[in-house]
């Protein structure tokens, strides 16, 4: 055959798309997603639209459901911020599951052995300060071995977090233990619980820090850029003469420190104990909120709100129509097909065949 | 003697379990795909797999075949886990989107699901979701006749499991054939090592990977449903289910993606799950029993990229989407 035949679509990349239409097409994505949601909700027995109305009402009606949807908010966006800088460099940090763990541990043990002896606000900065630690040495590991002999970050962040769960079900049956047999931490004393501010414990001010710091991080210091440059190309960072494994270990630092921040919030703002469950998935979620934000410090403010809002309504969902609480699960997997799907049409288009003859010769 | 015949018995058990999620994501694997949703695949397997027997049951009422509601069981897992995987492959073959991102979603997604429909069934049959005993028996029976069972020692640990882990081997078996002795086998191969150079070859690359991902998704759907007729007693039990698919992912790693290898590691890595209930070894608290797999995991990992042979290590492409024209 002489004529080579062109399939009937083919790809390629979209050049710059305007900001309206991308916002549009993210907008779009969003309600596909929550039409979807409607299937399982129908299945229930319930009319989606009063089902959305009470997730609405039991996360945003009252003021005290704003405090727990923010509060449920609140590790979200921080465990996010904390991924981005990862995910930037193309280091798949999938280990925040296991930084926060590590994080609430360092926390708790200083929460449980000094709460008498060091006055509260000193106390509350050593738990900061060893949780960030103890968060970042935890990341550090994989990221050693990634520096070093380029191991699988994706696979040993992984591991890590189960290792760390395992330490933490190891201390609330055994050293840490309060009653005998009761397989549980003690409660924290007063003087380790963070303070409420607006009647929310003062990790929303660290986190909504943390978002402003982190986009200047990013966007406006030389480490951020170093960052940047090794996403997009490690040859070039290295011909840049810049030392890839020691930015890798940085940043992972940096990160796992961020996590073990928020695994102290959620121990001395929330929980006042520590179990096994601390983290409750929240590094896995994180990670998708983070990448749907487009690692964008402010946009995850939006995202994390709306994921906290679904789950905070879901709960309500059950206990007024009977409907799973788990429809939160279902439909925040949803949501976040639909964005992932929808970047698709943001970064490419389809070149149908026939149409755009110039560009097919050229 | 006897304790440590049990403890193989019940490590054989539960490393059926894991025996299926790890072929299942092997195979995926093999192509390319990182699929870190079997999680949620595991979960929905379960769920479905349990909804088809009890139903079955319910349908057939006193004359529900023991068999039948096996198969049932298995078409039911293998069905979720197929249209679950198919999700992943279209948003990250067809629609290019990263793999982690998308197999996190799946796993919560395919979480959310499993617990749905355990909930969801509670709710309608009024409480408790069993399969009567006369089927429960007939998913932990073994296949060998009674005679061959209690051949001493020999008995008790090749002959005494259910259905599925023989299952499991012949599967464990088959897929090391298909890998290694057949053409499409090495063409998989060729595509998660390097989908560019496949793609010139003339391999079609999202068909590889599409089918490998599916296939793969629903061998491992059948692992959860293993675990909720099998260990759980055939009640849905998500807390028991929580962390296995996670465990599957990490098996994958230890067997150097070999299937064969998936068949010791996984009676292995079952032994070190549940030998708290059984083993004391002093000063070595139970609760670290548990993260023992991990840990050698990570073992693993390490070694083979210090020592960076080229026969262990993971498909080259692993977790990289494949665009032909950004080549």
């Amino acid at each position: 055959m002489s004529e080579v035949r062109t399939p009937l679509f083919r790809l390629a990349k979209r050049e710059a798309m305007s900001r309206e239409k991308i916002w549009a097409i993210r907008v779009g994505s969003i309600i596909i997603a929550l039409i979807l949601g409607c299937i399982p909700i129908m299945l229930t027995g319930n009319n989606p639209i009063s089902a959305y109305a009470v997730i609405v009402q039991g996360s945003v009606s009252r003021p005290i459901y704003i405090r727990q949807t923010v509060k449920i908010a609140i590790p979200l966006l921080g465990c996010a911020l904390a991924i981005a800088p990862c995910f930037k460099m193309r280091f798949w940090n999938i280990g925040a599951e296991g930084q926060i763990t590590m994080g609430a541990v360092a926390a708790t043990f200083f929460a449980l052995n000094f709460a008498k002896t060091i006055p509260s606000p000193l106390l509350l900065a050593i738990m900061f300060i060893t949780a960030a630690t103890a968060g970042g040495l935890w990341a550090l590991i994989p990221a050693f071995f990634k520096a070093k002999w380029n191991t699988n970050e994706t696979l040993f962040t992984l591991m890590m977090n189960y290792i760390a769960i395992g330490i933490v079900a190891w201390l609330q049956g055994g050293p840490w233990e309060g009653r005998k047999g009761s397989q549980l931490i003690p409660m924290f004393d007063d003087a380790a619980r963070l303070p409420e501010v607006f009647r929310v414990h003062c990790g929303w001010i660290i986190v909504l820090l943390l978002v402003v710091l982190m986009y200047f991080y990013m966007n406006k210091t030389k480490q951020g850029f170093e960052i940047a440059v090794i996403g997009d190309s490690v040859n070039t960072a290295r011909y840049a003469g810049m030392n890839v494994g020691w930015i890798i270990m940085r940043t992972m630092f940096i990160s796992g420190a961020i996590s073990g921040i928020v695994g102290f919030m959620i121990v001395s703002g929330a929980n006042y104990t520590l179990y096994k469950g601390v983290a409750n998935g929240v590094g896995f979620t994180s990670i998708t909120v983070a990448w749907l934000s487009q690692l964008n410090s402010f946009a995850m403010i939006a995202i994390s709100a709306m994921l906290a809002i679904l789950e905070k309504g879901s709960n309500t969902l059950q206990t007024r129509l009977q409907v799973p609480a788990s429809i939160a699960d279902i439909i925040t997997g949803i949501l976040l097909f639909s964005m992932l799907a929808s970047e698709f049409f943001i970064n490419y288009k389809l070149i149908f065949r026939g149409r755009d003859k110039k560009e097919v010769n050229a | 003697m006897t304790m440590i015949i049990t403890l193989i018995a019940a490590a054989v058990t539960f490393g059926t379990v894991l025996m299926y999620g790890t072929l299942g994501e092997i195979l995926t694997e093999k192509s390319g795909n990182l699929n870190l949703g079997v999680e949620g695949i595991m979960y929905m397997g379960g769920a479905f797999g349990l909804f088809g027997a009890f139903y079955y049951e319910k349908a057939a009422g006193a004359a529900a075949s023991g068999p039948l509601a096996i198969i049932i069981a298995i078409l039911s897992a293998l069905m979720a886990g197929m249209a679950a995987s198919l999700i992943y492959s279209f948003i990250t073959v067809t629609l290019r989107a990263n793999q982690n991102v998308t197999g996190l979603a799946l796993s919560i997604f395919g979480t959310g699901i499993g617990q749905f429909v355990g909930e969801y069934m509670r709710v309608r049959e009024g409480g408790y979701v069993a399969l009567s005993n006369n089927l429960k028996n007939a998913f932990s029976a073994t296949i060998f006749p009674d005679f061959m069972v209690k051949i001493p020692v020999v008995g008790q640990i090749l002959f005494s499991h259910t259905v599925f882990f023989y299952l499991a081997v012949v599967l464990a078996i088959i897929m090391f054939l298909f890998l290694k002795k057949t053409k499409y086998g090495m063409y998989l191969t060729a595509v998660g090592e390097s989908p560019a150079v496949s793609d010139a070859a003339g391999i079609n690359i999202t068909l590889y990977k599409y089918l490998a991902t599916v296939i793969g998704g629903g061998i491992s759907a059948i692992g959860g449903m293993v675990y909720i007729m099998t260990t759980a007693g055939c009640v849905w039990n998500h807390e028991g289910l929580s962390g296995v698919g996670w465990l599957a992912v990490a098996l994958v790693i230890f067997c150097i993606w070999r299937p064969l290898n998936a068949i010791w590691g996984s009676v292995l890595f079952g032994a070190m799950m549940i030998m708290y209930l059984r083993v004391t070894i002093p000063f070595i608290p139970t609760e670290i029993y548990k993260i023992l797999p991990y840990i050698v995991t990570v073992i693993v990992l390490i070694f083979t990229s210090m020592k960076n042979s080229r026969d262990k290590q993971p498909p080259a492409s692993l977790g990289l989407n494949y665009f032909r024209e950004e080549r």
